[in-house]
This record gives structure tokens, C-alpha cells and sequence, in this order.
């Protein structure tokens, strides 16, 4: 990740896996590295700004709080009109990820918008009231639900340290 | 999906879940600032907060960092892997250390992985080690394009 200096991947490494739980969290940063608050603080907005962070704040356990159906909508849009298709789409609240794949033989699918519910059944009416208020019921979609998570692990940096000696 | 606890949580908590997937403030003290958003105390907000991690309502407080634009490469993959052949397959897949995520899926293409590596070169790789190992063809795709989405799960 060559994409980042060494300060911002010390800055990452440090609050990847949580920002201290104190009133002043970013000043606590700062001190474990030997930086000052300051410049810990630009280079979290500024990375805010590159947008090689996503967002900061809670990241909910969706499993956990109830939210336990995972359906992957995808579509069979014609090309033309595929990205303003995916665009209303990401705009729904029940859609948290959207995107245009390749099509391949046997998959006709383009518009993959995965969507979350506490049911099956909520994930499947939520996706068929997307469908009519999007007018995009005429095209071939399906849901693929997720029956197991095998592996997962979030996106990581390593600290300039590490990295040196790797 | 593997069994969790299903863990409760009280509508203040749900009001700070449902406005803090994001925009927390990089300022001198960020959880006063929320407080004061959202009529709440700023002690109250940290200790909800980490009583929200120690519960594991909350997977963790913090970032969220965005692959591509770190410099690194994925994709989606799918294969369809016959069902007396599921476990071996996935510990292979699982074991590779590009594979971010892996998921099974109700589809003939029953199995659903993301590949996420620093080195382009290596997505190919990986993809040629699976098929090379498992003998199944992986299906390649690639993200064309994003939508912009904001997360907000609503509890």
C-alpha cells in the first residue's frame, strides 16, 4: 500500500481496530505515536478526504442486533441504462453496497445491490418494493442469501515499523 | 449464518447506532460534540458506547478504511463447488491469504469470495491457484462500477 506515508500507516495501525474510548481520543493517539494532537487530526481529515477512509464512528455487529438475512439483488440490466439503474438503487436504504460486474455465461447478471433485513422474507419484500418504485421489475433478478460466512477480515494496514521488516 | 446471541439495546443506544455510522468528528473532544448533537452527555456517549463494544453490538469504533483507494487491488469471485466437495474447497480458499471474505451462497454459484491484495498481479494468482488446486473455473468479477451508498443499517 504503497499509497500511504509512513505516518499515515502509523496513524491507521493505531486506530484501525478501535479509536480510544476517552474524551479526547485523537489527543490519546497522538501520544502513543510521539505526534501532536494536531497533526494526528489533519491526517485523519485529510485521509477522510482521499477517501482511503471509508468513514469513521460505530461499526454495528448487523448479526448480532438482529439483522441476520444477507441478500446479494442482482440484475439483468441492459447496458444502456445499467449505471443509472445502479445509481437509484444505491440510493435506497435497504441497499448498502452496490456495483456493475461483468456478465459471464450462465450469470446474465450486472447490478449486484446487496441488501439486509431481519428475515428472509423482509429481504425478499424489500427487494420487490425496490423493484416496482424503480420500475426495474421487467428485468431478470434474483437474491442469493448468504447460509454461512466461511472468513472475514476487514481491510488492514500494516504499521510503517512492520513493514520495514517484512 | 454462524448463531449469535442476539444482544439488546436501549432507544438512546439505538440513537447513537443509527447516527454515528460515520461523520464521527476529528476534533479535540468528538464524543462532547456528538453529546451536544444529539442531547445526550458526553460520559454517557463514551460509556454507551464502549459498553456497545464489550457487548458486541458494535464489532469496533473507529474507522472504516476504503481498499481500492489504499492502493490495493480485489474482486469478487464465484464458483460452484459441488456440495461433497464444499469444506475441502473452502478451507483451500479460506487458507489463501488474499481472500478477505468468503461467503456460501443459496445459488448454483455457491460459493462467493473476495479477493484483496496490495499487488494486482496477485488476484490473478489466486484465482489460477484455485483453479488450478480445486479443478472448477472461477468466475472473475471485477467491480466495473461503484455506487455511492451511504451505510446506514437501521436499528
Amino acid at each position: 500500500m504503497a499509497a500511504l506515508t509512513p505516518e499515515e500507516r502509523d496513524v491507521l495501525a493505531a486506530i484501525q481496530d478501535g479509536l480510544p474510548l476517552v474524551r479526547e481520543p485523537y489527543a490519546a493517539v497522538a501520544h502513543r505515536l510521539g505526534l501532536g494532537e494536531a497533526r494526528v487530526v489533519e491526517i485523519i481529515t485529510s485521509l477522510l478526504a482521499e477517501r482511503k477512509i471509508k468513514r469513521i464512528g460505530a461499526v454495528p455487529n448487523h448479526y448480532a442486533l438482529g439483522i441476520t438475512a444477507n441478500g446479494m439483488s442482482v440484475w439483468d440490466v441492459p447496458d444502456a441504462v445499467a449505471t443509472d439503474a445502479g445509481r437509484r438503487l444505491g440510493e435506497r436504504d435497504a441497499v448498502t453496497h452496490c456495483y456493475k460486474r461483468p456478465r459471464h455465461p450462465g450469470w446474465p447478471y450486472n447490478i449486484f445491490g446487496m441488501v439486509h433485513g431481519a428475515s428472509r422474507e423482509a429481504v425478499i419484500a424489500s427487494v420487490e418494493q425496490i423493484a416496482r418504485d424503480l420500475d426495474i421489475a421487467r428485468y431478470p433478478h434474483d437474491v442469493l442469501f448468504s447460509t454461512r460466512l466461511l472468513k472475514k477480515r476487514g481491510t488492514r494496514v500494516r504499521a510503517a515499523a512492520d513493514d520495514a521488516g517484512a | 449464518m454462524s448463531r449469535t446471541e442476539q444482544i439488546t439495546i436501549d432507544d438512546t443506544d439505538r440513537l447513537l447506532l443509527n447516527n454515528l455510522q460515520g461523520g464521527f468528528p476529528v476534533t479535540h473532544r468528538p464524543f462532547a460534540d456528538v453529546a451536544a448533537r444529539l442531547g445526550l452527555d458526553e460520559d454517557d456517549v463514551i460509556a454507551r458506547i464502549r459498553r456497545m463494544v464489550e457487548t458486541g453490538a458494535l464489532s469496533r469504533f473507529g474507522t472504516v478504511l476504503n481498499a481500492p483507494q489504499l492502493g490495493g487491488e480485489r474482486t469478487l469471485a464465484a464458483m460452484h463447488v459441488p456440495a461433497d466437495r464444499f469444506e475441502e474447497v473452502a478451507a483451500f480458499v479460506n487458507g489463501l491469504d488474499a481472500i478477505s471474505h468468503n461467503y456460501e451462497r443459496t445459488h448454483h454459484l455457491n460459493m462467493w469470495f473476495v479477493i484483496s491484495s496490495e499487488d494486482e498481479a496477485d488476484i490473478q494468482r489466486t484465482i489460477d491457484d484455485i483453479e488450478r488446486h480445486t479443478g472448477l473455473p472461477v468466475l472473475n468479477m471485477p467491480t466495473l462500477e461503484e455506487y455511492f451508498v451511504d451505510i446506514k443499517f437501521k436499528f
